[in-house]
């Protein structure tokens, strides 16, 4: 069966884009702010846990 | 002649959005979110404790997202109003470049992760009262407040007011009569500014059903309230040198733009009812900015000089 699939505008690729870029660099600057404040909060005793 | 104009079909094809990452900025209403972190930061910074650098700008980015993620939810649920006000018609929800559902998702996405990473990052305690603040702003000012009252924004003003309290909160895990104080300053302020501008967009709230003062109790009563709520916010601005919260040099600070802030209200007080030109309001909701952002940055100066420069004076 054949279907009609919607064909994306040039604006509408462009849009896509920019929104995926910024959710990328968002995503990634969430990640590194996570990892840099666990350690700042957990500080010295980072890796020393009990056996 | 073809049965369907193929092309419009294609520009608006469904499904398919033309937001930008920038339509998305915006849904978080960037100039409020600078309020909201300057004031977040001199709550943090004025605090009786150190926390991590770190992890003191994460909390602050963390009250902002939150603050910017309950303007998200602001816009999904006002888009009827903002679409027949000029000042607001151009924002992505009413203007159709961000769906309804996309600003309400992302509002409700982002709320949620600013209160568990603030919560992880510094404590329960500041989360507790961002979600509160977020909760407040969407739910009991946007939904009920504006569109029933006409103290709308006097009520509604404690969700600005609020960041201050969470910074306080972030650095030391407590609310202080200091913190409070901040708080009360900031609430204080909310009507002078906002009726001040609604004096001079009277028409426009009017025509979207908005009850602000000057629609319901009228021009004249308006500027009364501002009058009075513009000396108690001067007057709230000189507490910090009571409790010591701030010094002296503050004090001076805080008197001059009490001063001018005092002087602008009195002369919209003055103000003919036959003014249509409304200067004397427009320079009130513009000095009101400058009040606001001069006092807390007072009193962020104080707060520095006393931790570099300890002594009986600060």
């Amino acid at each position: 069966m054949k279907h009609d699939l919607v064909k994306p505008t040039e604006a509408q690729l462009k849009a896509r884009r920019n929104r995926s870029i910024a959710l990328a660099l968002a995503l990634a600057a969430f990640v590194i702010l996570v990892y840099l404040g666990s350690v700042a909060k957990l500080g010295p005793a980072i890796l020393s846990r009990p056996m | 002649m073809a049965l369907a104009d193929t092309d419009h079909m294609e520009r608006s094809a469904p499904g398919l959005s033309e937001a930008t990452a920038g339509d998305f900025v915006t849904l978080l209403k960037p100039r409020v979110m600078s309020l909201v972190v300057f004031t977040a930061f001199v709550g943090l910074i004025s605090a009786p404790a150190t926390p991590n650098p770190l992890i003191a700008v994460i909390a602050v980015l963390a009250i902002a997202v939150g603050a910017g993620a309950s303007g998200a939810l602001n816009m999904w649920y006002d888009a009827d109003i903002d679409a027949v006000m000029g000042r607001t018609a151009s924002r992505p929800v009413p203007a159709g470049r961000v769906a309804p559902g996309e600003a309400l998702a992302f509002g409700l996405v982002l709320s949620a992760f600013a209160v568990v990473t603030l919560g992880l990052m510094a404590n329960w305690l500041a989360a507790a009262l961002l979600a509160f603040t977020i909760v407040f702003y969407a739910v009991v000012y946007t939904m009920w407040l504006k569109r029933s009252t006409e103290q709308n924004i006097v009520i509604g003003g404690a969700a600005g007011a609020l960041p201050p309290v969470i910074g306080w909160a972030a650095a030391t895990g407590t609310v202080s009569l200091d913190s409070l104080l901040m708080f009360l300053i900031i609430f204080l302020w909310t009507p002078p500014h906002f009726w001040a501008l609604a004096l001079f967009k009277a028409e426009e709230y009017g025509r979207a059903g908005v009850p602000m003062m000057p629609n319901v109790s009228g021009a004249r009563a308006t500027r009364r309230q501002i009058f009075v709520y513009t000396v108690l916010t001067a007057v709230s601005g000189l507490l910090p040198v009571a409790t010591g919260l701030a010094g002296p040099a503050y004090g001076v600070v805080a008197l001059l733009l009490g001063a001018g802030f005092v002087h602008r209200a009195w002369r919209v007080l003055a103000m003919a009812d036959s003014d249509r030109a409304m200067k004397p309001a427009k320079a009130l909701f513009a000095y009101s900015l400058l009040y606001l952002f001069a006092l807390f940055a007072a009193l962020m100066a104080d707060a520095v000089a006393a931790r570099l420069i300890p002594g009986p004076w600060v």
